[in-house]
């Protein structure tokens, strides 16, 4: 009974705690394996980012713990709720934002608000303040369909929605695909002013710069948990030093560093190639790979150390995990 | 309570907000009715029949012009054989053909026997047996003419005489007997596509995903889904009830109360069924195939063009499951015999079991988790 209470009154929800446990989560879609042994744990008020590609198991993992699906083995709370079986709990005090925009485009801006809060018995006025500052920017256009909207604005009003019962825990599937930069930087602005109102954040993202904007990340791939760590860990435990070639004929140059000796891994990285050294003395190995790439012709070879990023961290482990 | 009402505003905004969906849903039924009516009749007119006549006497021609002053004869000629004769049913420019073969005349009058030829073009069975039916009456009148005349002086024995009446639908008018029948056929087209559509439009673009995030309690939801279109379907009968009134003269001879009540419990197994079917698809392409699928087979099945007596007996035992025999069966009886309650308690019944039915089989299939 004292939860039923506090959800009547946004302002003492969110020092409920919403520690998320997930313990040992497979999902096997006939002879897929979309997620493989999860074990993790989020705590409450964090911003918790899941960084991986796209078949990754990251919506997977977003259903089961929305109560959308239900997983093929191992156990999910929120809080003290089962995510199967308190799954009406979840729904009342989780807030989700699918990958795919899952709005009434038909309706327009003003409807779609006041359908999803009439629906979780509330009403827009009583939350107002939860989604003022995401709504000013999107009330001007309150009269036009969802359909309309640009995608910015869109990502902006699924947003509101997914905050209109002022859940304790919202969960966002990949907000920012197909945003443009600046929709994106704003919406990850966002996302830090509400953790700092004291909700818990599960974040999922393709892309590895918004990686370090979370308090930490899991890194996936194929179902696998590569790594948990906050986003400066992770590029620390980075092993080995990390060097940015380029040359000429970038095409071919990317055959010849792979069959170069001391060389662990070899990453196309925008304009460069990452290579990593597996000997000690930085000097000698890029007076090495100059050489070797002299010897087979290339011209205006240049190369320096840089330091890693996540998505360098990202790309060894997944190399590691095929392997 | 207030969350249905909420999800049912949502809906007729969607509804009423579409553009394509207004037509579908007032034009159309209208058209059918109207286009429906007229061209869904059995009676056959203007049979195109030539003769191939081998006797050419005044009695053949007498024959002849028997023929091609009924009504339902168009005379389209004399053949100069039989391979020319045949070759007219062919290509179609001919759908009976009369032999008379020679000696026709002589015969009948030296043997007070002779005997003729009637080919009739049976791609259309049931077409062809009407075509037969006209041609032997016309004979039949025919032969009691020459009885008549051979024989002046003797009474004809005709102990017996048939008077026929025929009740509820007096002048035999087609139309008046596909009406009935068109109404259900456009409330079940209304009740099992839209039905059918909309849950799974909401997978297809993908809403149903925010919306069960949400505690919507799944009755609410199919509720919300099922009103709507019960609320229009009912708005459409009545519609084509006013049609058939102004148009075809026809009005309900029974009580429209029932009639709507009948509706009303018909069209949630209906809608039903088209909310089984999407929740089994996951887009509006395969909702719409299975429901054409069964919409065919219900109505064809149904009575509505061909009666259920002459169907095999395996497809007469199918059709107790069908629920669209049953509304045809009653609406037809309620429309133009004027029956009551009583008279269709059975009937009625059946159907609401079957809503029943369908109802909670629709809502058990719909899941919130995938």
């Amino acid at each position: 009974m004292v939860s039923g209470e506090q959800i009547d009154s946004p302002f003492t929800i969110h020092h409920m705690s919403v520690n998320i446990q997930i313990d040992s989560i497979s999902k096997k879609y006939a002879d897929v394996m979309a997620l493989n042994n999860i074990s993790l744990s989020i705590k409450s008020g964090e911003l918790f980012g899941f960084i991986g590609p796209d078949g990754a198991g990251k919506t997977s993992l977003f259903r089961i713990l929305t109560s959308l699906l239900l997983p093929t083995s191992g156990k999910a709370s929120i809080g003290e709720f089962d995510v199967v079986k308190d799954y009406k709990k979840i729904r009342q005090n989780t807030g989700y934002m699918p990958g795919r925009f899952s709005l009434y485009l038909d309706l327009t801006v003003e409807e779609n608000l006041d359908f999803y809060a009439s629906i979780f018995n509330t009403t827009v006025k009583e939350n107002y303040e939860l989604i003022k500052d995401i709504y000013v920017q999107i009330e001007p256009f309150k009269k036009r369909r969802a359909g309309d909207l640009s995608g910015g604005m869109k990502q902006k009003l699924a947003l509101s929605c997914a905050l209109i019962h002022s859940p304790h825990l919202i969960i966002l599937d990949e907000p920012t695909t197909g945003v443009d930069a600046v929709s994106r930087m704003e919406f990850w602005e966002l996302l830090k002013k509400m953790q700092k109102m004291g909700m818990t954040i599960i974040v999922s993202t393709p892309y590895m710069d918004e990686a370090a904007l979370c308090d930490r990340v899991a890194l996936m791939q194929n179902g696998n948990l590569l790594a948990v760590d906050t986003p400066n860990n992770i590029v620390k435990s980075y092993k080995g030093s990390l060097f940015a070639v380029k040359a000429y004929n970038m095409h071919k140059l990317l055959d010849d560093l792979g069959s170069l000796g001391d060389t662990s891994q070899v990453f196309r990285f925008g304009e460069t190639i990452h290579i990593t050294s597996t000997i000690n003395d930085d000097k000698v190995y890029m007076e090495s790979v100059n050489k070797q790439l002299i010897d087979k012709g290339y011209k205006d070879i240049s190369i320096h150390k840089v330091n890693p990023v996540i998505e360098d961290c990202f790309l060894s482990l997944m190399d590691k995990d095929v392997e | 309570m207030k969350t249905l009402l909420y999800i049912l505003q949502k809906e007729f905004i969607q509804i009423f907000r579409d553009r394509t969906m207004l037509p579908i849903i007032f034009i159309i039924p209208v058209m059918q009715l109207l286009i429906l009516s007229y061209t869904a009749t059995f009676e056959i007119k203007n049979v195109d029949l030539i003769a191939l006549d081998n006797d050419r006497t005044s009695t053949s021609r007498e024959l002849i012009n028997k023929f091609s002053g009924s009504p339902f004869y168009h005379f389209n000629g004399y053949a100069d054989d039989f391979e020319s004769a045949q070759q007219l049913i062919k290509s179609g420019k001919a759908d009976q053909l009369l032999v008379i073969e020679p000696y026709f005349e002589r015969k009948l009058i030296v043997d007070k026997s002779a005997e003729i030829q009637i080919i009739t073009d049976a791609i259309n069975g049931s077409a062809a047996s009407m075509m037969v039916a006209y041609a032997q009456s016309i004979i039949g009148d025919f032969n009691k003419n020459i009885i008549i005349e051979q024989n002046p002086s003797q009474q004809l024995g005709m102990p017996i005489e048939i008077g026929s009446l025929f009740w509820y639908n007096p002048e035999l008018d087609y139309i008046t007997y596909m009406v009935p029948g068109i109404l259900v056929l456009l409330v079940t087209v209304i009740g099992m596509f839209l039905g059918s559509m909309n849950l799974v439009k909401e997978k297809e673009i993908g809403t149903i995903e925010q919306i069960n995030v949400t505690p919507i309690k799944k009755y609410q939801f199919i509720a919300g889904k099922l009103i709507p279109f019960w609320f229009i379907a009912n708005v459409d009968l009545a519609i084509g009830l006013l049609l058939a009134y102004f148009v075809f003269n026809i009005p309900v001879m029974g009580s429209v109360v029932l009639l709507f009540t009948v509706a009303s419990v018909y069209l949630v197994g209906i809608l039903s069924i088209g909310l089984v079917i999407s929740t089994l698809t996951n887009t509006m392409q395969q909702a719409m195939f299975i429901s054409w699928f069964f919409l065919v087979i219900f109505i064809l099945m149904s009575g509505l063009f061909t009666p259920i007596e002459s169907m095999p007996n395996w497809a007469q035992i199918i059709n107790h499951a069908n629920p669209v025999s049953y509304f045809i069966k009653m609406n037809r009886m309620i429309m133009l015999k004027g029956s009551g309650f009583m008279d269709i308690k059975e009937d009625l019944i059946i159907l609401g079991v079957f809503a029943i039915a369908l109802f909670s089989f629709s809502i058990m299939r719909y899941r919130k988790t995938v």
